[in-house]
């Protein structure tokens, strides 16, 4: 509430963008591009989250705290992406416990 | 400066208890201390349909074939755990000494959103509600941990039912961690800077980094359960290509950080009677908040201790391992800073400290077996044995629910206005501490030499021990049971407190009148001292 | 009532008793949305995490899956609730202003957007419903080497899209709300503050979108 007044523009440029990367990402998910499909679809996506955190939900110019806050919440959904993810990829890497 | 009163005036002062009288100021209060008060009724409540069900348990287990049939014993020991963890562990100290204590502590007039407190009682009332319909209906046969593919495909009892009421209560615990921790950010009073918080608020507020991280997890993990009850999809099925162990690794990412939510602000209040009835400030003040915040993140980072045995990668089971090892060193450094308080400190021995000293020992107790139990080798034979019952009883009831009690005690004068008798106090104290080991200690024996967990019936070479546990746990309700007698009967009969009769540091002791009033303090507090200046002296110059 | 002397002798209107002034109460409200968005996160996440996990261990059935997945609905709905979000922000925007009819004008053209989402979202699940592709007892799959893994796949389909629907109906209850307090002259430009936090939420919204429609509408879609 202290902070001025954003432009229209800034916010008119955002969304602009953010439908153009959505045109690409259906774009891009028609070519063959076998696993970079994935890397393609989800790098776009967290492109577009950031635009929208950053301008639309003004993390950019916000407090240290609310920073913190928005970097701790995905932190900790890596947390739970990483260890589950870890625990099946891992599955026949090391032999299990024998009973002899 | 400590401003001490010998006496309380007469009722003509008023104070949050006589602010307002009738049901609808109560029901429909946002005043942070009767909402304890509110949670302080119904949570008791619940833990003595909690320990019902124990009852029935330890009395069925008093005989090798027992009394109940397999399908009533699985369900005793499903309703008991789900109440005392859901409805009576997790909210306990949060929503009681928590709520009541939090905003006084940090020199505020309540918390943040007094409306969503409310709103947070009413949910836990509403998930309590269901949960004890479905028990009624029947209850439920699943373990509290509610094990697909049983609980979403064979087991014919009142899952989905429990579940919505676990779910209900579940975002009770979320607002609740919410506004601890807005309160605690913007609305300290000034002067209360985090150097001087007390530990009590430092507790609850890792409590609560919990409470909003975790829960929702076990949220969407119970509607995907209940979902699959109804549409037998197979996402927890692996007879048609769900994988179960995925249940387990979303329930447990909840279910064992809310053992810290149980347990941190069990630690938080012994971080507030030791330095009391030592008459000496916490020693490391900073490494036991640090230590309360390493112990919510560490907390996140060990889950995979509950699936060594389910298929889990013994990859993933190492680094589990590893990781519960580190978990075990906040919780260690907090008992080294209790005890090195107390040295060279002016012990006293009132009730509150009885119950601190009962912490300590029966905690250190529990946590070191939780080592025994991350260690992989030893885990493979004790898990899902009595050892583990035994572990987590010594942290739960031989910390946790003493510490309440503990709590309870110290700040009954604030709450209530009023004494409570020292000599019974001192006595049930002692009763508990009997009860209690006399109740766990054989199970730790049991559970080393084979004993299962959640089995109705056993081999008689057992019976010994379950017949000493039984004679323990009668012993332990005698104690439960004292303390509502006395407490109720002081809350009405009880002599009139002074303000501050534990002479005790702290803005709720100091600064606010016992019982407070609606908003907690005549002027605004601001502090200038450090937190446990029990020494009475002045704060360095640069620190804080 | 016990009231402190010390507060300020001017009350301000909207502050609640409670707090010692307006940015205390307005710090308090952004912690608490922004705490509340973190829940929503991690609430979301273990849907996510799951969808990973199968993704992972079944990568062909998933892929099979996409063809039945509707591309236009799904891109159009993206597009739909990514300018829902220009038009809350432009909301917020002008309540900062003091503008109170631009702020009614953009907060029913949020509602609306929103209200288109949740109609092409119906068409989709009829869609899914003819096709027999609802999780349950009556779910088909053309594929029969999938029929297991796919009927998983749809059952998060709908638990996800399903739940982000919820999501989306409080919003927009919550939207008929502001609109309600706009016309009763409730906010000023010196408090907006339920427009901005449920400006928040909104975005939250539309963020988990923004992740669910390349995961489940647009990955495998070559094959």
């Amino acid at each position: 509430m202290t902070h001025p007044v954003v432009p229209i523009k800034t916010y008119a440029a955002v969304f602009g963008a953010l439908l153009a990367l959505t045109i690409t990402t259906v774009a891009v998910s028609k070519l063959e591009l076998g696993e970079f499909n994935f890397v393609a679809a989800m790098t776009i996506a967290v492109i577009k989250g950031t635009l929208v955190v950053m301008f639309f939900m003004d993390v950019r110019r916000a407090t240290s705290l609310t920073k913190l806050i928005v970097g701790a919440g995905l932190f900790w959904m890596a947390i739970l992406f990483v260890f589950v993810l870890s625990d099946y990829a891992s599955r026949g890497w090391l032999p299990g416990p024998r009973w002899f | 400066m400590s401003t001490y009163l010998p006496f309380a005036r007469t009722e003509a002062r008023t104070n949050y208890l006589n602010a307002d009288y009738g049901w609808k100021s109560w029901l429909f209060t946002t005043d942070h201390k009767r909402i304890a008060l509110l949670y302080l009724f119904s949570i008791t409540a619940f833990f003595f349909v909690g320990g019902a069900f124990a009852v029935g348990m330890r009395v069925n287990l008093l005989t090798p074939e027992g009394i109940f049939a397999h399908d009533t014993y699985n369900k005793l020991f499903t309703m008991h755990g789900i109440i005392m963890v859901f409805f009576f562990l997790v909210p306990s100290i949060p929503a009681t000494l928590g709520n009541f204590l939090v905003p006084l502590m940090i020199g505020a007039r309540d918390l943040a959103f007094p409306r969503i407190n409310l709103l947070s009682w009413y949910l836990y009332m509403i998930g309590g509600a269901i949960a004890l319909t479905a028990i009624v209906k029947g209850g439920v046969d699943t373990g509290w941990t509610f094990y697909a593919p049983f609980s979403s495909t064979y087991s014919n009892t009142h899952v989905i039912l429990t579940a919505i009421g676990v779910f209900v209560s579940g975002f009770s615990s979320i607002l609740t961690g919410l506004n601890f921790i807005v309160t605690i950010h913007t609305m300290r009073a000034p002067g209360m800077t985090w150097g001087r918080l007390p530990l009590f608020v430092w507790g609850h507020y890792a409590t609560s980094l919990i409470q909003v991280l975790g829960t929702p997890v076990i949220a969407i993990t119970l509607v995907l359960l209940g979902l699959e009850r109804v549409l037998h999809a197979g996402i927890f099925d692996p007879a048609v290509g769900g994988d179960p162990v995925l249940f387990q690794h979303l329930f447990w990412f909840y279910s064992h950080p809310a053992v810290y939510i149980m347990i941190l602000p069990g630690m938080a209040v012994i971080s507030e009677i030791i330095p009391c009835f030592s008459r000496k400030a916490l020693f490391g003040y900073t490494f036991v908040a640090i230590s309360s915040i390493a112990i919510a993140v560490l907390g996140f980072l060990v889950w995979g201790h509950h699936l060594f045995v389910a298929g889990q990668s013994m990859y993933a089971s190492m680094v589990f391992s590893l990781l519960s090892f580190l978990v075990a060193v906040p919780s260690a450094i907090k008992v080294f800073n209790w005890t090195a308080t107390m040295y060279k400190g002016s012990v006293s021995y009132e009730t509150p400290m009885l119950y601190a000293f009962g912490f300590i020992g029966l905690f250190t107790i529990g946590g070191l077996t939780g080592l025994f139990l991350a260690t992989l080798a030893i885990d493979v034979h004790v898990t899902d044995t009595y050892f583990v019952i035994a572990h987590f009883h010594y942290i739960m009831v031989g910390g946790m629910v003493m510490a309440y009690l503990g709590g309870i005690h110290f700040w009954f004068p604030k709450i209530s206005g009023r004494m409570y008798p020292e000599g019974w106090a001192r006595f049930a104290a002692l009763i508990v501490f009997v009860g209690f080991n006399l109740t766990f200690f054989p199970q730790f024996i049991l559970g080393y030499q084979g004993m299962p967990r959640r089995y109705a019936h056993y081999p008689p070479e057992f019976q010994v021990l379950n017949v000493m546990s039984t004679a323990g746990a009668s012993i332990l309700a005698v104690g439960y049971l004292l303390p509502i007698i006395y407490l109720g009967w002081a809350w009405r009969k009880g002599p009139k407190a002074p303000q501050n009769p534990w002479n005790a540091k702290g803005l709720e002791w100091e600064q606010s009148p016992t019982p407070p009033p609606t908003y907690n303090f005549e002027t605004q507090p601001v502090v200038t001292e450090p937190a446990y200046n029990y020494s009475g002296e002045s704060e360095e110059v640069g620190i804080g | 009532m016990g009231e402190s002397e010390a507060t300020l002798a001017v009350h301000e209107p909207d502050l609640k008793h409670h707090f010692d002034d307006s940015a205390q109460q307005f710090q308090s409200s952004t912690l608490g949305m922004w705490v509340f968005l973190v829940t929503e996160l991690m609430f979301f996440g273990g849907m996510f995490g799951g969808y990973t996990v199968y993704r992972n261990m079944y990568p062909d059935a998933f892929a099979s899956t996409s063809h039945f997945m509707n591309v236009p609905i799904g891109a159009i709905n993206t597009g739909v609730l990514i300018f829902s979000s220009f038009t809350m922000v432009m909301a917020v925007r002008s309540a900062q202003l003091g503008q109170k009819k631009v702020l009614i004008a953009f907060l029913i053209f949020t509602l609306l957007l929103g209200c288109v989402f949740l109609t092409l979202k119906y068409v989709e699940y009829h869609e899914k419903w003819v096709d027999h592709h609802i999780p349950g007892p009556g779910f088909q799959y053309a594929d029969t080497r999938y029929f297991h893994q796919a009927q998983i796949l749809f059952f998060l389909y709908f638990a996800m899209t399903g739940m982000h629907a919820i999501h989306m109906i409080v919003g927009a209850g919550m939207l008929i709300v502001l609109i309600s307090m706009a016309a009763r002259d409730r906010f000023t430009q010196a408090w907006y503050t339920p427009v901005e936090m449920i400006g928040l939420y909104w975005h939250f919204v539309d963020i988990v979108w923004i992740f669910l429609f390349p995961l489940l509408y647009l990955i495998g879609h070559t094959k």
